[in-house]
């Protein structure tokens, strides 16, 4: 594949809610291969900033582009929303930071997970069911509770189906809104293990809203410093977390409580 | 006296469902909403049928009316006597014999005609609603073709019950585009939609939905590959007639648990004995 | 292979009212493959910085970093993170002072990491792993363990297997046997002696004047004249 155009490229993207800023001129590049984690505290405009790269958000001023897997680039902000849709469906992923909004509650495990196969045309019952019973065991789920619904799992196994689920189509660029938020500690990191493994192994790009630190230190490779709708500080995640520059991103690594 | 315009509705509601039906025609499978009327029956009972029925009907048609295959049951003869009352049409017991049927969850085992029409009585009219209760949202699935959510309604009946448990209203695709319901007919229906050489129009009152079928249009039922769609059988042929393959009812005749098998299609099985 | 030309780096500790930490004033280093150099100052001299610094894991505010990357240069101050990602990658190796541990992945996997990210498919990675752990004597029951529980010298082992695994061009340590024993340290003479017959370039804070003594090619001290001695 390419090694000139990045996968997503944003320039300048700028949402006003009112008066309000959003997020205000927002620039960035990620790499096939990448994660980029987007840190900030409540209201610094980093899930407003996710919204207008997935597209499901109108920005008032800015360009998003995204490079699909022939080479050929499209304008996200102009795209029809058909076409939208089946990206999002099929080369995109989405995790939500709350599993039930991602998930449908009142189908099987195995449906949700089969349930983009089945979209893309896959007609062979036992094929996709083994397509989602392997999933299910990839993301750590008991292989046993395909046929459950995801209302009988807990908060963290609904999280690791939504991660199975969106993930089942091989997307190439994932954005996710704080993946383990509301999740205990333990189960936090157990998932953060997954994710890691997953990027590896599949090659994700990804985007990832976040407001904790060491879901950044574990996950991305590179950073963007949110505060009051601007990118304060950019860089690899490293040197962002141990050679802060600017005053708030100092503020905000100092702040870490460490056990 | 009749004060009553002929087929009850007035000529400006039969001119604004006829463009609704032609719109259907135009985009088979498609649900084109219309301003559904009150009619002198609950929603429910068939308004929707009823409507189609009166906006397509003329004093030269040969109305049927059937209600489960039954010509004689109540329902039938209340909707066939209000045509009557309302048009003077002849009407008529024999499926060769009419230009129009009304039916209410069953198609005639006789096979149709070109230039017969059905009407069908549809009580649900969204397939997706199962899911997706928002009319927004379905609207758009149809429209994009987003259709991978009927097939997890099939998975999970083949995780539940080891095979597609639905047996009526079974979901279909028509023309290769658009997902339909074909009313509550049982499922051993479902082939005779295929191709069929009559015109097949679908009315829902409450709901305010038109679709049709036009003739020789394809109509697939869906499946999966390793569970691909079949029949119902019985191992009993018609206890009146001897029909084999065809629709039956399972009739209780005494306290002891006796049963008989008979056809469903009352017209089908009378001419069979030769009445 | 690595060249240090002018470099500045001065900490500014904003939550601190703003005071502020000259830590490299000017520092100008060349290093060859094959060779060895050991940085001599005292601690906290800024030892750690510049390596760190050459990482691009602090960023100086003056001077060039200049790195023989896939047949060209790269400046690590002025680079893009994609190409820094792809330094690292490839060309540059670090072992810092203490093993990053998360807490749940297994030793052979911390260890075989960097050839993964170089390319290498698992089952060679995983054998050249096991082959380096045992080198370093790390008990094979403990493999399959996460290193959080080791002790600080199985630790430090377990990041120099990590940082060796993978035979890059340049190699940073950072006092590579500072919790190590007197066998242990050994090894890990053993270990740097073959790479630099490779013809790694390396530099490396060494508080132990023996190891020092063993193998360096070169000594520096950052803040005597700046200069390469």
């Amino acid at each position: 594949m390419d090694a000139d155009r990045p996968l997503l490229r944003a320039r300048g993207v700028t949402r006003y809610y009112g008066a309000r800023v959003g997020c205000r001129d927002v620039g960035l590049d990620l790499w096939p291969g990448e994660v980029l984690g987007i840190v900030g505290e409540s209201g610094s405009g980093k899930t407003t900033l996710l919204g207008c790269l997935s597209g499901r958000l109108e920005p008032s001023a800015g360009t998003v582009e995204f490079t699909g897997r022939d080479g050929t680039v499209v304008d996200v902000l102009r795209m029809p929303e058909p076409a939208l849709r089946k990206l999002a469906r099929t080369d995109w992923g989405i995790v939500h930071q709350n599993p039930r909004d991602g998930l449908r509650l009142g189908v099987s495990a195995g449906a949700n997970v089969g349930e983009r196969l089945m979209a893309l045309g896959a007609r062979h019952y036992g094929r996709i069911r083994a397509t989602a019973f392997d999933w299910l065991g990839r993301v750590e789920i008991d292989r046993e509770r395909i046929d459950d619904w995801p209302e009988t799992f807990s908060s963290g196994m609904q999280q690791r189906l939504q991660i199975a689920r969106t993930l089942v189509t091989e997307p190439r660029l994932v954005f996710m809104d704080e993946p383990t938020g509301g999740l205990d500690v333990s189960v936090q990191a157990r998932l953060l293990d997954l994710l890691r493994r997953l990027v590896t192994d599949l090659g994700l790009s990804a985007v990832i809203v976040t407001h904790d630190l060491a879901v950044t230190r574990l996950l991305a490779h590179r950073l963007l410093v949110m505060r009051g709708g601007e990118v304060v500080e950019s860089g690899l995640t490293d040197q962002v977390l141990d050679d802060p520059q600017h005053p708030y991103t100092q503020l905000l690594v100092s702040s870490v409580l460490q056990p | 006296m009749n004060a009553y315009n002929f087929a009850f509705l007035d000529e400006q509601t039969k001119r604004m469902i006829r463009r609704a039906i032609l719109k259907a025609v135009a985009i088979p499978g498609y649900q084109v909403p219309f301003g559904s009327r009150e009619m002198p029956l609950s929603y429910g009972w068939g308004t929707g049928g009823v409507q189609v029925t009166a906006s397509v009907i003329g004093p030269d048609d040969v109305l049927k009316v059937i209600d489960q295959g039954a010509d004689d049951t109540t329902n039938a003869v209340s909707i066939r006597r209000f045509f009557e009352r309302t048009t003077g049409v002849r009407t008529t017991t024999r499926t060769d014999a009419a230009s129009l049927i009304q039916t209410r969850h069953r198609i005639p085992e006789t096979p149709l005609a070109a230039g017969q029409i059905v009407v069908f009585q549809v009580p649900i009219p969204e397939p997706l609603r199962w899911l997706e209760p928002r009319e927004t949202e379905t609207r758009k699935m149809h429209a994009l073709e987003e259709y991978g959510v009927m097939h997890v309604r099939l998975y999970e009946d083949i995780t539940r019950h080891g095979h597609v448990e639905t047996a009526y209203d079974y979901p279909v695709l028509v023309n290769g585009r658009y997902i339909m319901r074909p009313s509550p007919i049982p499922k051993f229906d479902n082939p005779k939609l295929d191709r069929n050489p009559a015109l097949l129009l679908f009315g829902a009152g409450r709901e305010k939905r038109i679709y049709a079928v036009p003739p020789f249009t394809s109509v697939r039922s869906l499946d999966f590959e390793d569970h691909p769609f079949t029949i119902e059988h019985w191992d009993q042929t018609c206890a009146l007639c001897g029909a084999a393959d065809v629709f039956m009812d399972e009739i209780v005749v005494d306290d002891k648990g006796g049963r008989m098998f008979v056809c469903s299609d009352t017209d089908f099985c009378e001419r069979r004995r030769g009445r | 292979m690595l060249l240090v030309e002018g470099l500045h780096k001065t900490f500014t500790l904003h939550t601190q009212g703003g005071i502020q930490l000259p830590v490299l004033r000017g520092v100008d280093l060349a290093v060859y493959p094959g060779e060895c150099v050991a940085l001599t100052d005292p601690s906290g001299s800024g030892k750690s910085t510049l390596l760190r610094a050459i990482y691009a894991n602090y960023r100086p505010q003056r001077g060039r970093i200049l790195v023989s990357h896939a047949g060209g240069k790269v400046d690590m101050v002025e680079a893009g993170p994609r190409d820094l990602l792809a330094v690292r990658r490839l060309t540059i190796g670090y072992v810092s002072q203490f093993l990053r541990v998360i807490p749940r992945v297994p030793t052979l996997d911390v260890v075989i990491e960097p050839l993964r990210a170089f390319g290498v498919a698992r089952d060679e990675a995983l054998e050249r792993g096991r082959a380096l752990l045992a080198r370093l004597r790390i008990p094979e029951r403990l493999w399959s363990l996460s290193p959080v529980t080791f002790s600080g010298g199985e630790q430090q082992r377990v990041n120099l297997a990590r940082g060796f695994v993978a035979d890059f061009p340049i190699l940073l340590l950072d006092e590579p046997t500072a919790s190590l024993d007197v066998a242990s340290r050994a090894l890990v003479v053993e270990l740097i002696r073959d790479a630099l017959a490779r013809r790694t370039a390396i530099v490396g804070a060494f508080h132990d004047a023996e190891v020092r003594e063993a193998l360096a090619t070169r000594t520096v001290t950052l803040h005597g004249a700046g200069a390469a001695a």
